[in-house]
């Protein structure tokens, strides 16, 4: 029997077998994965941090004297919108990743380990909600530095938290269409054929008054015209309870029905 | 339930549209077996895997693995297998330690206890050097390494080995073996899909050959190669020159003769063993040098070719069209 024999028989028979993880155990196993990805591959997070600084300096100084008159005064109205525009848009690529992470091997083992069948895609989501933070970060930070001045300290960091929340209910969309659509390019070009509207239709750069009325209706019940309102609301130091709560249970009703329906297909697409 | 057969299978089926990729699969491995699962690319090989590791619900049949049911049961199944995927089941973009702590941390260990059994298994399979280097990098011998280690966090009961060496160099492929041999001298049954019918020779205790879907055949090594009945007479020749002269004397003696590509030697069935040494003797009597012969059981592709009417190669290409 060669060494290489014995050592294997021994690390076969030397521990004995730990009882099962429970659910917030195994889900923060793969939020630890989500955290090694970000340090292994730190380039995936360039989409997160130079897109919103790209969106802020270009709407600021380009669109900002025409819309608002001032640089300074549009940057006011549009910084909570930012944020919520940078850090939703951040929602797709966790879909795009789920479908990369479909094509390789390491998801089949995942799918026959005894666990808490939504572990992985949890998981996943609340190392995603790191990038989510930093991209509102980094919107929050250039803001200030540009000359923003929230009317409230503590409502700017709520207004963050807010939006990490709601985008968070928002990415269950685009697990469930990772697991729907072949490739990773086919999430992010549905994604953002979704998203890029829903997120310009809303009031995070226009005053919906400004308007045609079809168009102010639909801004005035968009989600995310109600989260920009919330983020305001809080960064202002004045924030309406119904907004707050209105994104909450957006997020929450979005978390009921796509977290269901994402961990059925991950289950059982072949 | 229990039961002496790690693997109960009957008439599984899986179609994928108009394919039907398994057909009405039987299968029943004992416990404590290597038993391989031989057939070409295509043949509905890591399908039948799939279903059993509850990966994929099978269309008809049923199956049970330790006594549990695939579909109903599917929770209990996967606390006592492990799959080691076709494709490499490790995460490429973290390295082979992370890899390990991770499984080690989703079967239950604990931070501390989590590193020790990565750390562990690394020893164990040759990986301590590479232990904190990204998997992406890892040559294809030491990725299926970690792969197996990473079935063996947790001992299974049953581990599913879909095509362990495609892709590897000889060397690696002796190394998967020597641990598939070790796994198994400690008691662990392993479901061996290949499409190598050398690897099912050397490892499997039982084996059942797939094609288009179906179980065609099934037994020992011995007993599927005694199966073709024939056993092979190779003859080389001193001098190439006599082989038309020897050509002649063993389809006399044995029927029709093969010749081989090397100009000094001809191959013959032969119905048993002594006939085959008696075709031997036959050549020297006529005065013909042999250079050496073999009279071997027949080999597992010509079993293949036998049952199948076919050889492997043929139909992956047929796979491949269609």
């Amino acid at each position: 029997m060669s060494t290489d024999d014995i050592a294997i028989r021994n690390a076969l028979s030397s521990v004995p077998r730990p009882p099962r993880p429970g659910a917030f155990n195994a889900a923060m196993a793969f939020g630890w994965r989500g955290m090694l990805k970000i340090k292994h591959v730190p380039e995936q997070l360039l989409d997160v941090t130079i897109t919103p600084v790209m969106f802020l300096l270009m709407f600021t100084y380009l669109f900002g004297g025409a819309i608002a008159g001032s640089t300074g005064e549009y940057l006011d109205y549009v910084l909570p919108g930012l944020l919520v525009m940078s850090v939703v848009f951040t929602t797709v690529y966790s879909g795009v990743s789920l479908n990369t992470d479909l094509t390789k091997g390491a998801v089949d083992r995942f799918r026959t380990l005894p666990i808490w069948r939504p572990a992985p895609l949890v998981g996943a989501l609340l190392g995603d909600a790191v990038r989510y933070v930093i991209a509102g970060t980094v919107i929050m930070t250039l803001g200030v530095i540009l000359g923003f001045r929230p009317g409230s300290w503590p409502g700017m960091f709520a207004a963050l938290a807010l939006t990490v929340v709601f985008s968070f209910g928002v990415s269950w969309l685009f697990t469930t269409l990772g697991l729907l659509l072949r490739s990773p390019s086919a999430v992010m070009n549905a994604g953002f054929m979704f998203i890029f509207p829903l997120t310009f239709l809303s009031n995070a750069f226009v005053e919906p008054e400004t308007l045609p009325s079809v168009l102010e209706a639909f801004v005035n019940v968009n989600p995310i015209s109600i989260m920009t309102d919330a983020a305001r609301g809080l960064m202002a130091g004045d924030a309406v309870g119904s907004d707050v709560a209105i994104s909450l249970a957006v997020a929450a009703g979005l978390t009921a029905v796509f977290m269901p329906l994402t961990s059925h297909l991950y289950r059982t697409r072949g | 339930m229990t039961t002496n057969l790690a693997i109960e299978a009957s008439s599984l089926v899986k179609t994928f549209g108009d394919l039907r990729a398994v057909d009405g699969v039987d299968l029943a491995v004992p416990r404590g077996s290597v038993y391989g699962v031989l057939g070409p690319n295509g043949a509905g090989k890591t399908t039948t895997i799939r279903m059993l590791a509850t990966l994929l619900t099978p269309d008809g049949g049923s199956a049970h693995v330790l006594g549990h049911d695939v579909v109903k049961e599917a929770d209990a199944v996967r606390g006592v297998v492990s799959l080691t995927g076709q494709m490499a089941s490790v995460d490429e973009d973290l390295t082979g330690r992370e890899n390990l702590i991770l499984l080690g941390r989703l079967y239950g260990f604990k931070g501390k206890a989590a590193k020790a059994r990565a750390d562990e298994l690394l020893g164990a399979f040759g990986l301590d050097d590479a232990a904190t280097r990204l998997t992406k990098n890892y040559s294809g011998g030491m990725r299926r390494r970690l792969d197996i280690a990473a079935s063996l966090v947790v001992t299974p009961e049953l581990l599913f080995l879909d095509e362990p060496t495609t892709g590897l160099d000889p060397r690696s492929r002796n190394q998967v073996w020597d641990i598939v041999r070790a796994l198994r001298a400690a008691g662990t049954t392993i479901l061996l899909c290949t499409q190598y019918l050398d690897e099912a020779d050397q490892l499997a205790d039982g084996i059942a050959v797939i094609d288009r879907g179906k179980v065609i055949a099934e037994g020992t090594p011995g007993q599927l190669k005694a199966s073709v009945g024939n056993a092979t007479l190779q003859v080389r020749l001193l001098n190439p020159e006599q082989r038309p002269q020897a050509e002649q004397i063993l389809a006399r003696e044995l029927g029709a003769v093969h010749l081989e590509p090397d100009p000094s030697a001809l191959s013959v069935q032969s119905p048993d063993a002594d006939k085959g040494a008696e075709a031997v003797v036959a050549l020297s009597r006529a005065g013909i040098s042999v250079a050496a012969f073999t009279l071997g059981q027949p080999s597992l592709d010509e079993v293949f070719l036998a049952l199948t009417g076919h050889t492997a190669e043929t139909q992956e290409e047929e796979e491949v069209k269609a």
